[in-house]
């Protein structure tokens, strides 16, 4: 208590010079530029980009201005973000293409920018449909499957330059553009890729079969060559005693190996039965 | 808390009682050295002293508690802390102490403000940089300054200069297409379900602070964008069965880092590594199709091949067999095949019911209802020789 009244006019005098400090002196981070507006017209920029400077030795820091008079308004230093809603594109040979793309732009003028965009959420606002339409017309002179291919550099750099030459008028400049994606657009031409991708899988398949029974028919073929080779090389020593053997082998299988039973009516002349005349 | 029975008034009736309740309350240093100097407050309440009807209460001010132990009210706080507190009867030990007036009787007041800021200047002057981080300095958080390496650095104070500390070794991961279904076109134009993880690192923590607006979301993109440009290089059998994924992954992370480059984003492209690549979940039944249909092809040739095994393990067989009669039959030729025949015969005859018709001039009778019922049987074969010619 005794403090406050013993400072009591130096402390105030603290707490204007206070106030008075942080209505005049401004922290410009490296991030921004910012534009000194005074009664309405810009008057200078501080820490505006430039390539060849590094950080540390930009114009970021601390400045200052006429506290009431001058306004000040930050814009961003940094590479900004400018993205698309998907576009359908139509190629020149009149296929459909679902295309998302962005671009990166940094402001170079922020006076200019200030001026004509006022901030940066108007500046994309007013670049989207630019970049959208430039899109539209570069890609619409090209060919679908040119499309789908990453080959795409001369296209994106003619959208750059045209996209660039709009953002100029409004302080920006364009940095990059990419397509993000190009897809097929959702119903028939999805549809219709994935039937294709069906068939093509389809037969595929039937060929993979169809592959299988015909090796597997050689295999028994060649076995079966080569059985019959087999017997002819062991049975054509003797043609005559094979087929007396083989007789042999077939009656036993015949009439041993069948179900139920068998007559049989014999004359006596048969060969087995000449004993039984007891004939010599 | 106050109505139980307290471990400190338990204690032995020795002296110290008093001191031991009193320290919390003063927990500065000065108040500590009073502790030793004071002589402390009369010893009233004391277990041991005869007035007090049970232990000592410890949440009670020793000075003021003269009756029977009670919780403290209000009063009791307040007078405890005033000027007029028991200070008025207690040494500087006392609760409520004091400061000890400062040699020439000036106020504590500029001290106090001037430890305090030398603590500030002394805590926010100091930074420990851990070995994976990397420090940023500012001045009022605006220009930069200069970078700061791990170990102890020493900056002026806040807000003089400000500090920003970022881990810049850790490999971040960035997954891309996990949610969902992501459909990429690949090079001939089939479309292929692709999940992919992006591992990514602080290059440079200035340029990744300064350079860019939303530098995760430049990252997305950039890797969406590189691809879609390797796989569309792709064709879908080679994206799906993973022989060209390594070219991908190496393509995108070289894209990528080339483009970042020229933003000048401060990030490094670790690794690319493909985590999911599957057909498109409209098709992939007739995906699988193919594999089966494969598997079938496979299962076709395999009972065909045992089918060849044992047509040839037969004839092998077979060909062994005869070939060992053969041999046998060469050395006595007419013999082997009258034995081989009436062996047959015997085997063959045996079995079966056998009619001899003596005479040529019989009519034979076949006896028709028996045969029949055998046919109803099984259907067994009914065999008529004719005379044979010899």
């Amino acid at each position: 208590m005794s403090f406050w009244q013993t400072h009591k006019p130096s402390l105030i005098a603290l707490g204007l010079l206070a106030a008075a400090l942080l209505s005049t002196v401004i922290i410009v981070p490296e991030t921004k530029q910012a534009v000194i507006i005074r009664t309405g017209e810009p008057v200078s920029v501080v820490n505006q980009f430039s390539p060849r400077k590094p950080f540390g030795s930009t114009g970021a820091g601390i400045w200052w201005r006429l506290p009431i008079i001058d306004r000040v308004q930050y814009v961003d230093r940094r590479i900004l973000n400018l993205d698309m809603q998907p576009q359908q594109v139509l190629s020149n040979d009149q296929q459909r293409l679902q295309v998302d793309a962005y671009a990166r732009f940094r402001i170079i003028d922020p006076v200019l920018m200030v001026e004509s965009a006022v901030s940066e959420d108007n500046l994309r606002a007013q670049l989207a449909p630019i970049l959208s339409s430039v899109l539209r017309q570069e890609l619409g002179r090209r060919p679908f499957a040119a499309l789908l291919t990453a080959e795409r550099g001369t296209a994106m750099a003619n959208i750059r330059a045209a996209l660039d030459r709009q953002a100029r008028q409004y302080g920006a400049q364009v940095i990059d553009v990419r397509i993000k994606r190009a897809d097929l657009p959702d119903g028939s031409p999805l549809e219709t890729a994935f039937t294709r991708m069906q068939t093509d899988r389809q037969a595929e398949s039937e060929t993979i079969k169809a592959r299988g029974e015909k090796d597997a028919q050689i295999i028994r073929a060649e076995a079966e060559a080569e059985a019959a080779r087999i017997y002819a090389e062991a049975y054509g020593k003797d043609p005559e005693f094979y087929d007396f053997y083989r007789a042999m082998q077939s009656y036993r299988s015949t009439f041993l190996g069948g179900e139920g039973q068998s007559s049989i009516i014999l004359s006596p002349d048969n060969e087995y039965l000449r004993q039984f005349r007891g004939r010599r | 808390m106050a109505g139980r029975k307290s471990p400190w008034g338990g204690g032995s009736g020795g002296g110290s009682g008093g001191g031991s309740g009193r320290g919390p309350e003063d927990g500065d240093g000065p108040a500590g050295e009073g502790e030793d100097s004071g002589s402390g407050p009369p010893d009233q309440d004391r277990p041991g002293s005869g007035k007090s009807g049970g232990p000592r209460n410890p949440w009670l001010p020793p000075g003021s508690g003269d009756g029977p132990r009670r919780t403290p009210n209000i009063e009791d706080i307040f007078r405890s802390r005033g000027p007029e507190g028991p200070r008025r009867r207690g040494g500087p030990g006392g609760p409520g102490f004091r400061l000890p007036p400062r040699p020439g009787g000036k106020s504590w007041f500029p001290v106090a403000v001037a430890a305090i800021v030398g603590i500030w200047v002394l805590v926010s002057s100091t930074h420990q940089v851990q070995p994976k981080e990397q420090g940023m300095v500012t001045w009022f958080g605006g220009k930069y300054s200069r970078s700061m390496t791990p170990g102890l650095n020493f900056t002026l104070p806040w807000p003089i200069q400000q500090v920003t500390v970022e881990n810049v070794s850790e490999i971040r991961p960035l997954r891309i297409g996990t949610e969902g279904e992501k459909l990429i076109l690949t090079g001939d134009q089939n479309l292929v379900d692709l999940s992919y993880l992006v591992r990514w690192k602080i290059k440079d923590l200035t340029q990744f602070s300064y350079q860019l607006d939303n530098p995760e979301l430049t990252l997305a993109e950039v890797g969406e964008s590189a691809m879609r440009a390797s796989v569309a290089e792709q064709d879908l059998d080679a994206v799906v069965s993973g022989e060209g994924r390594s070219d991908i992954e190496a393509g995108v992370r070289q894209r990528m880092q080339a483009v970042l480059d020229a933003y000048k984003s401060g990030i490094a492209i670790e690794g690319v590594a493909i985590e999911k690549a599957d057909p498109p979940t409209k098709v992939v039944e007739a995906f699988k199709a193919v594999s089966a249909a494969q598997q079938e092809a496979n299962a076709t040739r395999n009972r065909s091949r045992a089918y060849a095994q044992q047509v040839l393990a037969r004839a092998q067989g077979d060909a062994a067999a005869f070939d060992q009669i053969y041999a046998q039959y060469k050395l006595a030729p007419e013999v082997t095949r009258r034995r081989l025949y009436y062996e047959t015969m015997e085997s063959v005859l045996g079995k079966v019911d056998k009619t001899v018709i003596e005479a040529p001039g019989v009519t034979p009778y076949l006896p028709l209802p028996e045969v029949k019922r055998r046919a109803v049987e099984a259907a067994p074969p009914t065999i008529v020789t004719g005379p044979k010619g010899n």
